[in-house]
């Protein structure tokens, strides 16, 4: 009925929905939705030197976008710059530098519009490992720093006088989201990723009184998005990335008809 | 000072300092199990500071802070609910203690809030937030307790009811508790030891030592002595309307 690119473009797909559920909460919770960002644009970086060592493309990515996060962490403490002056110069320099090395790679044939949007047909099976055990791991890690990591979004300072060590998960949470990005990048494309990890967790804000709830919505949001935009995407040609995206934007809006009703409501 | 193991928390000359100028320095306190070391001060004398130094949220500090206890709970000053974060007063209570139901509904039940669990954080009153504050705080049965202000917000009746809660909590739990309060009245009758800060400890001892006290005097003034002091004197007896003793 389908061509295995589809079935495996699906299941992956799936399995990345499945940890930006979370990881977008707590992006949108933090106010990371830049940092996120950033490192996403620092993954064409990840991806150029990947193919110029022949190496694994998500694992040259996962220490590319550490090294961003890193490096971003040393400017803050040592410079007078804005947070979000250092994003950008991170997140622009990284992408140009990206797409000046990728003219330098001359040898070799680029999909960029894959790299920035996603490309289904580009996922093979050894992706599909990656993304199912990479995501797994993800999510066990964020199951293990949940308590510190919420309660220090929650007040810092609450969590670090109860002895719960928020400096340590924030910077294992700076991981997680250096990997998440690492595992999707193939399926969404590095300009996307940031509204997989927002945009399904916005619009399960709309419709959640706690942060449990949020986080399953968030996952179902997810999931129907990747769905909605694959079938679109095979059904009228388009990328792959944009029409997931283009999904749970449309999901969004439906989110927003229960924020009126909840409003009368209250009212 | 002979070192005992009822010792919670203790600061040795400690100090802090933030962009080249000292909030607060040379502190010495303990806090003890059982007891109650309340710190006053005018504004912006240090208090909060003392306190976050004594918790660990300070690191990079001048002098010592031995901690020999991990159960801590902790009711700050300021605290900014964020309203992308969907919390209700329920998920607030689990924020750093897995606690069962009872547990939470009888720290609710003691502060007043029960009525409160499954509300949104985000739609509390002042006071009504302060109280949930320190539900959350002794629902752990911690071995220590920090309050800093703790009753800010406070309707009248619910201060002096809240503050014989903390008391009542001391004993009951036998925790140690570092409080920061403005008002002299409602705090001295329960208080064990004071320090008075002003950037650094200016007098400290039992509340009727401190109200003798010359330095506390200049920085609170004559009346904020006799305050102090009225606690001190314990009525084992009443007056008749000319000041003279009932007699029974």
């Amino acid at each position: 009925m389908f061509d295995d690119f589809f079935i495996r473009a699906l299941v992956a797909g799936l399995g990345v929905a499945f940890v930006t559920g979370p990881l977008g909460c707590f992006v949108i919770w933090r106010r990371l939705s830049y940092f996120g960002d950033t490192l996403a644009h620092s993954a064409l970086l990840g991806v150029t030197l990947a193919y110029s060592f022949e190496i694994n493309i998500a694992f040259s990515v996962f220490i590319i976008s550490s090294l961003i996060a890193l490096i971003l962490i040393q400017l803050q403490k040592r410079t007078n710059l804005p947070g979000d002056a250092l994003l950008g110069l991170l997140a622009h320099s990284s992408l140009a530098v990206g797409l000046v090395v990728i003219g330098f790679l001359t040898f070799i044939r680029f999909d960029i519009m894959g790299l920035l949007f996603g490309d289904i047909l580009a996922v093979t099976v050894d992706d599909l490992l990656i993304i199912w055990i990479g995501g797994a791991l993800i999510l066990l890690v964020l199951k293990l720093i949940w308590k510190p990591l919420f309660a220090s979004t929650v007040n810092y300072e609450l969590a670090e006088a109860e002895g719960l060590n928020p400096d340590r998960a924030k910077a294992i949470f700076t991981i997680l989201m250096a990997g998440i990005i690492a595992i999707s990048i193939k399926m969404v494309g590095l300009l996307l990723i940031t509204g997989m990890l927002i945009i399904p967790a916005a619009m399960a804000r709309n419709i959640s009184d706690s942060p449990q709830k949020m986080v399953v919505y968030s996952i179902i949001g997810g999931l129907l998005s990747v769905i909605i935009g694959l079938f679109s995407s095979l059904e009228f040609n388009t990328s792959s990335g944009p029409s997931i995206i283009a999904a749970a934007l449309f999901l969004f809006i439906l989110s927003l008809l229960n924020i009126k009703q909840s409003i009368k409501l209250k009212n | 000072m002979s070192s005992n193991n009822n010792i919670l928390v203790k600061l040795n000359n400690a100090g802090y300092q933030h962009n080249n100028k000292w909030l607060v320095k040379g502190v010495s306190l303990s806090v003890e199990k059982g007891k109650i070391v309340t710190l006053i001060g005018p504004n912006g004398s240090g208090k909060s500071t003392t306190a976050k130094i004594a918790l660990g949220i300070y690191k990079k500090i001048d002098g010592e802070v031995e901690k020999y206890t991990n159960k801590v709970g902790y009711v700050p000053q300021k605290i900014s609910i964020d309203w992308t974060l969907p919390l209700r007063v329920h998920d607030f209570m689990l924020l750093t203690e897995n606690l069962d139901d009872e547990a939470i509904n009888k720290a609710l039940s003691l502060t007043g809030v029960i009525h409160l669990k499954d509300k949104n954080l985000g739609n509390l009153s002042g006071g009504e937030f302060q109280r949930v504050l320190l539900a959350r705080a002794i629902s752990k049965k911690p071995e220590l307790l920090v309050l800093d202000e703790p009753v800010q917000g406070v309707d009248f009746t619910g201060e002096i009811a809240l503050y014989e809660l903390i008391k009542k909590i001391s004993d009951e739990l036998n925790c140690g508790i570092l409080l920061i309060s403005h008002d002299l009245h409602t705090v001295m009758s329960a208080t064990d030891h004071v320090v008075c800060l002003n950037g650094h400890v200016c007098c400290s001892g039992s509340p009727i030592d401190v109200a003798r006290n010359n330095e506390y005097k200049a920085l609170f003034g004559e009346q904020a002595s006799q305050i102090l002091t009225r606690y001190e004197h314990k009525h084992d007896h009443e007056h008749s309307n000319d000041g003279s003793i009932k007699k029974n």
